[in-house]
């Protein structure tokens, strides 16, 4: 069977247009999909490390249960906790975040996305600022200047360049990649930079006071700039600001280079800040380039049901915010976090080691398609249906845009929804001195 | 004596790391992974030899990783793919709003003849533990 339009679920590109075909066995093909995608897409099989049945840890091993006996076990742990943490959500849909609130409230734990990992700096910053935003549909129609800052989309998001921005083609852009100019900023030309009209290359660390001189020299001050700018030739930012102020609509896009960098959410605050200012001469946007499929969608939904968009304590009986306090990397390291639900991420991979360490002293429920290093530590290991291939349900795109995810094939396992729900259930039905 | 490079470690999403990503357990994400790009420069100055591999330390850990060239690298930089072993490298604080600085890491590079450790040895000491 062949199925067209499928939403990818791998980056936060969301390309819709994926055409799967289907047989006895499963997906057998995703065609238009980039190689990232069709990993994803095509890697649900048994053979791809997805985890079996639920586990629980029994004498130092994972050991074979049913799943009522799994839940009732994770329900046990999360409520005899006093500070529990559900940490991930990235990879699943907004129908799965809006139990993992409910969850949260009942047993009062503090619920934080992969987001306080990657874009969570420009979530703070876009809290200070506000953000001069447009759709990815404005920029393929619009945009005559593409710049990359911090950001590598041909590796992170292959077709971030030939769908929405760089290379795409629009009503008004007929001329696509010929009609654009294309800057990359970095430190390290990576294969985008290669691609560029003009590449920057910035030092480690600087892109503060480089974002900075950009907006003096915007601001008419340049003559207070020394002839070099952290490794750039004066001349050579004053051209870059007489090419942004030259486009028509310019689309600033950028990544972890700015949030993982020293300074994080202040580089953002530093860059929301120029695009506004931008804004005064021509037309700019600018957009930080989500890396999972649905990151954007959890802070969506964490954001209209607590009204903050990540690291949410649900302990005090009303919703708290202060990233740096609440955020998952922070509560563990502090060994605050006393138990854990991760659902659709894995720490155990992308946290520091120490805080990894820290992870694997407290209870661990985990629950995902797959095995993973998270797999390695967890108490209580839950398999669940993948979603946007096997469950269908809300995403969020980059830039805000929600579409729906598709089931393309039958499930074997309960949804992240599902299990969620009978995690909560059994939670409820524990008396509340547990 | 032994030759030693001081870097900054970046680390970041690459093409292979991320089409392996869901499979962490393979031998594909092993590979792309475990490995660390420099520039040609630090790679002649470190007078690696074939099959010997690279110990990269931070004030936070040390990892072993095979070694990589990158002509897009200036000498001083080390790239390694996110993931588990660049993580080694990286420390806890959050600088108050919740993230750990994953790039931008300072780094001591040296030459070693220790194997790459597979993920299951990475991890070997967590998880088993517990009842």
């Amino acid at each position: 069977m062949i199925q067209e339009d499928v939403v990818c679920s791998f980056c936060g590109c969301l390309c819709d247009d994926i055409r799967v075909e289907t047989n006895d066995e499963g997906i057998v093909k995703a065609k238009g999909a980039c190689r990232l995608g069709s990993s994803k897409i095509l890697g649900h099989g048994p053979g791809h490390g997805r985890i079996s049945k639920p586990m629980i840890r029994q004498d130092g091993e994972l050991v074979e249960v049913e799943y009522q006996v799994a839940y009732d076990r994770a329900a046990r742990i999360l409520k005899a906790a006093k500070r529990p943490l559900l940490y991930g959500w990235a990879s699943t849909v907004c129908e799965a975040h809006e139990e993992g609130v409910l969850l949260a409230e009942e047993v009062g734990a503090v619920i934080d996305s992969t987001a306080t990992v990657c874009h969570g700096p420009s979530v703070i910053g876009v809290e200070e600022k506000g953000l001069a935003g447009a759709t990815l549909g404005q920029v393929k129609n619009r945009a005559d200047l593409i710049l990359f800052w911090g950001c590598n989309p041909a590796e992170a998001h292959p077709r971030h360049m030939r769908r929405y921005s760089s290379n795409s083609t629009g009503r008004f852009t007929p001329e696509g990649r010929k009609g654009r100019t294309v800057i990359v900023i970095d430190v390290r030309e990576t294969r985008t930079a290669r691609l560029a009209d003009r590449f920057i290359r910035i030092d480690p660390g600087t892109d503060y006071q480089v974002i900075s001189a950009l907006r003096l020299i915007l601001a008419g001050k340049a003559e207070i700039l020394g002839d070099e700018v952290c490794g750039i030739s004066k001349g050579k930012l004053v051209d870059l600001v007489d090419i942004l102020k030259k486009a028509r609509f310019g689309a600033i896009f950028f990544g972890l280079g700015l949030t993982h960098s020293r300074g994080r959410y202040k580089n953002i605050d530093c860059a929301l800040s120029l695009t506004a200012e931008l804004n005064a001469h021509t037309k700019f946007m600018i957009m930080p380039m989500r890396g999972h499929y649905n990151v954007a969608g959890i802070g969506q939904v964490m954001a209209w049901e607590g009204g903050y968009p990540m690291s949410v304590d649900y302990s005090r009986g009303a919703p708290y915010f202060n990233p740096g306090e609440t955020a998952a990397c922070d509560l563990l390291a502090r060994r605050e976090a006393d138990a854990a639900l991760i659902i659709a991420a894995d720490p155990a991979s992308n946290f520091p080691r120490s805080i990894v360490e820290a992870l694997a002293e407290i209870p661990v429920i985990q629950i995902d398609p797959y095995e993973n290093p998270t797999t390695l530590l967890a108490d209580v290991v839950i398999p669940c249906a993948i979603a946007g291939v096997e469950v269908e349900g809300t995403a969020y795109r980059m830039d805000g845009l929600p579409l729906r995810m598709r089931k393309v094939i039958e499930p074997v396992h309960p949804s992240d929804e599902e299990i969620l729900k009978e995690i909560r259930e059994s939670a409820r039905r524990l008396p509340d001195d547990h | 004596m032994v030759v030693s490079v001081k870097a900054i470690m970046i680390s970041g999403r690459t093409l292979g790391q991320g089409a392996a990503c869901e499979a962490k357990m393979s031998p594909d994400y092993f590979r792309e992974a475990s490995s660390c790009s420099l520039s040609q420069a630090d790679l002649r100055g470190l007078g690696i030899s074939p099959g010997e591999n690279l110990e990269v330390t931070s004030e936070h850990g040390t990892v072993i990783l095979t070694p990589q060239e990158d002509r897009g690298l200036d000498p001083g930089l080390i790239f390694i793919p996110m993931g588990p072993w660049a993580n080694c490298l990286v420390g806890p604080d959050t600088s108050g709003c919740g993230t750990p600085q994953y790039k931008g890491v300072h780094v001591e590079v040296k030459v070693t003849t220790f194997p790459v450790l597979a993920i299951r040895e990475l991890f070997g000491r967590f998880g088993g533990t517990r009842t």
